[in-house]
This record gives structure tokens, sequence and C-alpha cells, in this order.
């Protein structure tokens, strides 16, 4: 099979690899980098387990070349905790109830997050549409919607008070 | 209200708040960070990829398998097909005493579901064995199927099952589950209004969001290690969603042979195609119930004939099937009943548990049959059910005197909250003795 030279930014890290060529960026994170956080649910772009964030934007993994990738920004849920500090989404989640299997939840995250870099002050509405590509099966929404919200009041506390 | 705690008078106290207050999951941190390891989520050297060849038929026998061009695709390491299952039974229901084994691990003579099992192709890399896969070749003779329960069960219905010789599955002698309490005849004929109703449902999809799978790695003399989703083994681990849907331990027997033939790590996936197609549903069930009623609002007969959709194999279902039967009639005390429950085989994907599979479905006759008997007689459909709902010392009809009876006290709380205005009588009528 063709290889591929590919070269992105993962979670800050600069990464160079040859990669089959046509394979998914999903492939790329979970075969090639060992990074299994990002989930597989159906492979055909209908589920969202597999969102990551690409230059700000929520991506399904398994929809993206690896190879259109190159000089891309790309953050999987590794990318939220470093200095092993938990990102307001992580904590909204835990104490919300708003993860069961957890299968979902990296995905679900990512598509918040993304929300919420954009736009601090989300309406429940902007949340529900934020999500809308991304089922849960065990959960409910309810729990998962709350927590978004929740940590969307929280970082804005966080950024009021070191403003 | 008054609450029933004299059969929890060592178990509950007064001051557990738990109910309604959110707790942190002791897993959560895990699946918050993406650190919780499910079973795919793990790479070995050397691991081989398997998928399957399925049945395109309902119904059909396998004439040849031609497995020569598919292990032509570079990649394709080996393609089994029933020769090569040396037990070829699926035998772990018959571990929950569910028997007899009625399904191949690949079939050999007959396919006897759209989905089924064929031929394993085992290769280097997904692509591949999805290309070795398609370039298996099956010749089929189709065979005439059958798709409705009652139609199965009429005399010159294609045999969907030869383990079973019948197109239903027997017990202890019996052509069905079944329960008799008085004379239901007799109860119907003295009955002011008698009604049959028929109530329908489909096979539901627990559609987890991790489709089932395994990975079976051969560890040094002759052991293995299989790290699969199964809720059979792991009720409590990582699993991405299971809702019954991942107890038939489907996956695992072929990835297990195929990893000691191969002696090479197998994973087996199911594509969310195959989630959809093959995994096991909740059956479908086709329920009538009949019921003798009197003017003033008492059940005096209730006759159910009820028949669970089994699919090709029997999976869960004779089970669920007798769960249906002791969840017959429902929590109401009626002095004639007779109840037959059918598992029944047809050529549909072979279903099994899910969520109180055997009691949910008829629990949803069973409470719109209820409110319409109540609309018949004009009376309201609280108080209809308060007024025949068990009493503790009544017989039931499984021949089982009733303890710890608590519906009227539900239905109570609930008319509460709903405010829901119920009728003066039955704020004295309690589960604990029947009023004179
Ligand atoms: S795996 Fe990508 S959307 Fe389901
Ligand atoms: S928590 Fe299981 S799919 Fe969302």
């Amino acid at each position: 099979m063709t290889k591929v030279a590919v070269q992105f930014t993962l979670n800050d890290e600069e990464q160079n690899e040859f990669v089959d060529s046509g394979s998914t960026l999903l492939a790329v994170l979970r075969g090639k980098l060992g990074l299994y956080s990002t989930k597989a649910g159906c492979h055909q772009g209908s589920c969202g387990a597999c969102t990551v964030i690409i230059d700000g934007e929520p991506r399904l993994s398994c929809l993206t070349l690896a190879q259109r990738c190159t000089g891309r920004m790309i953050t999987t849920i590794e990318g939220l905790t470093r200095d092993g500090a938990l990102h307001p989404l992580q904590q909204a989640f835990m104490e919300g109830f708003a993860a069961q299997c957890g299968f979902c939840t990296p995905g679900m995250i990512l598509a918040a997050k993304s929300l919420l870099d954009r736009n601090q002050s989300p309406s429940r509405d902007d949340v529900i549409d934020a999500i809308s590509g991304n089922i849960c099966r065990c959960t409910g929404y309810e729990p998962i919607i709350a927590a978004v919200l929740a940590a969307a009041e929280q970082m804005r506390a966080e950024m009021k008070k070191s403003a | 209200m008054e609450y029933r705690k004299d059969y929890f008078t060592d178990a509950r106290r007064e001051d557990l708040t738990e109910v309604g207050v959110t707790r942190r999951r002791s897993d959560v941190l895990g699946h918050v960070t993406g650190k919780t390891q499910y079973y795919a989520d793990r790479n070995f050297a050397g691991l081989l990829h398997l998928k399957m060849v399925r049945s395109p038929h309902h119904h059909a026998r396998i004439k040849s398998i031609d497995t020569s061009k598919a292990l032509k695709v570079p990649g394709v390491l080996r393609v089994l097909t029933a020769k090569d299952v040396p037990q070829n039974i699926y035998t772990i229901l018959c571990l929950i005493q569910v028997e007899p084994n009625d399904e191949p691990v690949l079939a050999f003579d007959k396919v006897r579901y759209r989905g089924e099992q064929v031929a394993a192709v085992l290769a280097d890399s997904e692509v591949a064995a999805r290309a070795g896969a398609g370039r298996v070749k099956v010749v089929y003779e189709e065979l005439p199927a059958v798709f409705d329960v009652e139609e199965a069960l009429k005399p010159g219905a294609p045999l969907v099952n030869e383990y079973h010789g019948r197109n239903y599955f027997t017990y202890e002698g019996h052509h069905c589950r079944r329960v008799r309490f008085g004379n239901v005849d007799e109860g119907l004929a003295a009955a002011d209004h008698v009604i049959e109703e028929m109530y329908q449902s489909s096979p539901i999809e627990h559609a987890p969001t991790e489709t089932t799978g395994c990975i079976v790695v051969p560890d040094q003399n002759d052991r293995y290690t299989c790290y699969s989703n199964t809720q059979a083994l792991y009720f409590t681990l990582a699993v991405g969603g299971g809702f019954g849907g991942k107890v038939d331990v489907i996956t695992e027997p072929i990835a297990f042979l195929s990893a000691m033939l191969t002696k090479r790590p197998v994973k087996y996936e199911y594509t969310r195609e195959e989630e959809m197609q093959v995994s096991s549903p909740r059956a479908a069930e086709r329920i009538y119930i009949k019921d003798g009623l009197s003017r003033d609002g008492r059940i005096l007969a209730r006759k159910v004939r009820l028949y669970v959709d089994a699919g090709a194999y029997s999976r869960h279902s004779p089970y669920g099937t007798t769960k249906a039967a002791a969840h017959m009639p429902g929590p109401y005390t009626i002095p004639h009943v007779s109840v037959d429950c059918h598992c029944v085989y047809t050529n549909r994907t072979p279903s099994s548990a899910m969520r109180g599979f055997g009691v949910t479905i008829g629990d949803f006759a069973l409470e719109v049959q209820m409110d319409k008997l109540a609309r018949l007689i004009g009376m309201d459909p609280m108080e209809f059910r308060i007024l025949n709902a068990y009493r503790d010392g009544d017989m039931k009809a499984h021949h089982k005197q009733v303890e710890g009876a608590a519906l009227i006290e539900c239905v109570k709380a609930a008319s509460d909250l709903a405010h829901w205005p119920l009728a003066e009588r039955c704020k004295a009528m309690s589960s604990e003795k029947r009023e004179a």
C-alpha cells in the first residue's frame, strides 16, 4: 500500500508519520499513535463517538482522511487535561452524572469544548445544537446538556475572577 | 401516605436519602479523560482481523462454499468454514440450562436467517479481510421462509430449526409454557362483558454505541486471553453500552477458534450494520388477551395467548417466554386464568435479552388492556386497577400466595403526584387485606 507523509499538531505536539494512503484520522490516532480515547461507534459518520477538534471545529475522525490533516491543529480528549488538571467540562460531566458507559463521552466533551471555545455563554439550544451529532445511548441527554451549561458557567466565573 | 415497610424491616432505615441524589460513578474519571479501556483499546503485534461471510438469504440450503478466490487476496491468511469447527455447536446457553443446543458456530447444512455466519475470513488488515469476505463464493438453494409466529405453527409451515423438529420450543413435553388457574371457560361464560384484543410489538435493537466484539490472544501453554465486551462476563466493567444485547457471547467462539488455528491474536468486531442486522434484538411478541368482566368492574377470567418470536435459534428466548408466562396475568387477582406462552422459531434474526425481556411487552399489552376494560364499563382506570389489584393472602394464578403486595399503594402515590382524582372508596383500600 502506498504510504504518505502527514504532519500535524496533536495536543500541542508535532507529529510526523507515514501512513497508508487513504487511512482515516481515526485509524491513525488509534492504530498508529495508540491514542485510544477516540472511539469508533460506526465508522460511517453517524454516531459522533470519534469526534476530535480540528482547527477549532468538531470533526468526525472516521470520515477525515489523515493525509488531509497536514498542517492542522488537532485536539483529542488527552489535550484537555494537561498538567493533571481537569477541564471544567470534564469536571462537570463527572459531578453531573453525564457519563454512564463512557463510550460517547470523549466525543461528546470535545463537541462541547469546541462550542465553549467559540461561545462562552451558550443557550440551551446552542448546546443541543452542538451535541446533536453525538449519540449517547445510556445517560440521556439532559444530564449532558446540564453539564455543558454548568461548565460554561464555571468558566465564566473563573474568567471574571482572573480579570 | 403510608408506605409498606414491613417486608424491609431489616433492610430499610428511615435515614436513607440516596434516591434522587446524584452520586459520582466510580469509573467516571476514566470516562471523562478517555482513559477507560474498552476491549478494542489495545493493539497486538500480528493481529488478524476476522470478517464474516453472512447469508444473504432468510432460509436456504448451502450447496457449496468456494474459498479459493478469497485465499488469493493479498493479506488473507485463512478462511474458516463449518468443516474447521470441531464441535460446531454454540454451547453458551446450556450453561444457564437453556437447551438443547440448536445453533452452529458456522452454518453447515442450512442458513436459517439473513446474516447468519457462514465463513470467517482472517487477514492481516481489515481491508484485506473485507475484500476476502467478498470473494468467498457460496452457492445456496433458497427454501421457503416463514416470518410470522402463527404461520410458523401451522401444519405444513417450513421447518426452521431441525434441532427442535417443530417450530416451537418444548417445555417439559408441552408445546408452550402454560399457566392454569380456575376454569377460564366458566369464568368467561359468567361474565357480563367479554373482550378480546391483540397486541403486536416489533423487534427492538439495543444499538449500543460500542458494537459487539472481542479480541482473542494466544498466551503461552495453550492458554488464551479474551478481551471482550460481553455482558455475560463483565457485568460492570468497561462495556460501551449493553442493555442485554451483549449477553449472548456470540463473537467469542469463532474468534477463539481462529486464534487457536492461526496462533495469532484475532479481532472480531461487528460493524454498525452487523450490529443492526444480526445482533439479537428484543423479541417481537404477539399477545392475545381475552377478558371476562363483571358489570361492577371485577375481572372474572383472563385468557392469554402469547407468542414470542425467537427467530431462527433459541438464544435466551425460551427463558424469556417463561418469564412472560410468570408475569401473566399481571398484578391482579383473577379467579379464572389460562395462559399459553409459545416460543416460536421463524426465519428472523434470533432474538434474545434486552432490559426486562419477556416482561416489558406483556406489561404494555396488559396495561393497555386494563385501560380498555375500564373504559368499557365507564370506570376510572386507576380505580379499576386498585379494585382488581393483588392483596396479601390472595392466591395467584401461579398457585402461590401473594406476599408483599404494594400495587394499591403505588397507584395511590402515582395518582397523588399526578393530581389524579381518586374515587373515595379507593382511599380505604389497602394491599394488606381485602375489604369486605
Ligand atoms: S465512528 Fe465516526 S461518527 Fe461514528
Ligand atoms: S454513556 Fe454510553 S453512550 Fe453515552
